[in-house]
């Protein structure tokens, strides 16, 4: 999780979350706003549901922000062996 | 003994600068909010703990905050983990949505662009109810809480005053005054750059623009109903009728409530600037920081001067005494400057160098508090009991 989504949520840059099926993308970021409500809206839009555009979604190192919301997370993640990273899109200095 | 809690947002955070009613020693707190652009923080009127937040990023959008200590702890009302679902809204306090059908606004080439809400920049809490606060939006809008910042919902009949045609400001299109009428409360002044100032004698419901008077040469009709950059606007509680403005150019008065403007820049050195305040004892002073101009956004000469109306406009008075008087170019946003309501009156600003200044003596003396802060984007002040 981004630091700042971390110093909101008050939680550590790494966190576990129960999923019920179909287990998505969509349902990751579901997942997250229904444990941590105080995040709603700074990942995806609140009506829309849309990602915002300064955040990526990385998994299994490919940048997967632009595939469908509906992808089936890959057996790397379920298992727990992989993370699903959401991150702040690079803006250095 | 009394003092003072002076609320400080910046281009990274928010700082709380408190002292005893001297005004002398300082503490900083700070940053709050790391990290984060806030915009805006203010309090509640009706009580001094309740302080709002508004924290935002390009990255993660907006957030509101809220606190009931003072601004010792903070949360995001409504936005606490539920371990079941209790029917209460949750994690929408930073959920602003516009009413209706959306449409456009003119963009800065004249073409129509879609409405995009992107932050929040103003709160003001209500004068008489402590769960009631209205949001002042980019892209322009009003939104209003009636339970304490957990949801809002907009008051669209401000963006019916020919909303269509409101272009952006340099800064973008954003309400950023709100001025409530302690006397009517169904009376609300808000402020728009570029579109004007704007009134509601019914709670919200119904507005009509008020810029008669205004002249403003950058805008094909100097003399139209909308499309003025009104950079902000400034009352005193006890005569709600006569309100301030730094207009793009000029400082202009009303005293009738909107329905006139005139002119009183008189003998500034330029008229171009941002903040206006009223001192809180004397209705008719007044302060305003001229700045250059619409393209060199710093002060006059190099130097920092507040300049003091005791008239109510037509006569200025530079006040310099503590402030820098060379090489000085930092500018003094429009939303960051204050008056505390001491009796001898305290007097605030901050920069966008990173300084605050305080004048303990209603402009004759000052010296800065803190001296590198972020760009200070807004400055608030509470009186404390």
């Amino acid at each position: 999780m981004p630091y700042h989504l971390q110093t909101l949520a008050k939680i550590g840059s790494e966190i576990s979350l129960e999923i019920d099926s179909p287990l998505t993308y969509q349902s990751v970021v579901d997942a997250v706003e229904l444990a941590y409500p105080m995040l709603r809206g700074t990942i995806r839009d609140h009506v829309t549901h849309q990602r915002r555009p300064l955040l990526r979604y990385f998994v299994c190192s490919k940048d997967v922000s632009h595939e469908s919301p509906d992808t089936l997370l890959p057996d790397a993640v379920l298992s727990g062996s992989e993370p699903f990273i959401i991150w702040g899109a690079v803006a250095g200095g | 003994m009394s003092g003072v809690r002076v609320l400080v947002g910046t281009a990274k955070g928010a700082f709380i600068l408190t002292a005893d009613e001297s005004r002398e020693k300082w503490h900083v707190e700070g940053p709050i909010f790391a990290g984060w652009t806030i915009y805006h923080l203010k309090a509640s009127p009706l009580n001094s703990d309740r302080i709002y937040a508004s924290q935002c990023s390009d990255w993660f959008g907006q957030i509101i905050q809220r606190s009931n200590d003072g601004g010792k702890t903070w949360e995001q009302p409504g936005g606490e983990a539920q371990p079941e679902f209790t029917g209460q809204p949750a994690g929408a306090s930073n959920k602003f949505v516009y009413e209706g059908h959306v449409g456009t606004h003119m963009w800065y080439d004249g073409t129509p662009h879609p409405w995009e809400f992107k932050r929040i920049w103003h709160l003001e809490p209500s004068l008489t109810d402590i769960d009631v606060v209205y949001a002042g939006a980019e892209d322009a809008a009003l939104f209003r809480s009636n339970d304490g910042a957990m949801t809002w919902q907009e008051l669209p009949g401000l963006r019916s005053q020919r909303g269509s045609e409101w272009q952006p400001g340099a800064g973008g299109l954003g309400v950023h005054t709100i001025l409530l009428d302690p006397a009517n409360p169904k009376r609300i002044y808000v402020a728009i750059s570029a579109a004007g100032a704007f009134r509601t004698d019914d709670g919200g419901t119904t507005w009509k623009p008020i810029n008669r008077g205004l002249r403003s040469k950058y805008i094909p009709d100097p003399d139209a109903e909308i499309g003025h950059c009104v950079h902000r606007l400034a009352m005193h509680p006890s005569r709600p009728d006569v309100v301030f403005m730094q207009l793009h150019w000029n400082v202009m008065r009303t005293d009738n409530a909107g329905d006139l403007w005139t002119n009183i820049s008189g003998n500034l050195p330029t008229d171009f600037g941002f903040p206006i305040e009223v001192h809180p004892h004397e209705p008719e002073t007044i302060y305003v920081v001229p700045i250059k101009s619409d393209s060199e956004h710093y002060v006059h000469e190099g130097k920092l001067r507040v300049y003091r109306s005791r008239t109510g406009g037509m006569v200025w008075e530079p006040l310099t005494n503590g402030l820098p008087q060379e090489n000085c170019y930092v500018n003094v946003l429009r939303d960051a400057m204050a008056t505390d309501t001491l009796d001898e009156c305290g007097i605030y600003f901050g920069t966008t160098g990173g300084q605050v200044y305080v004048s303990p003596d209603g402009g004759d003396h000052w010296k800065a508090i803190v001296h590198d802060l972020p760009r200070v984007l807004s400055v608030e002040v509470q009186t404390l009991p």
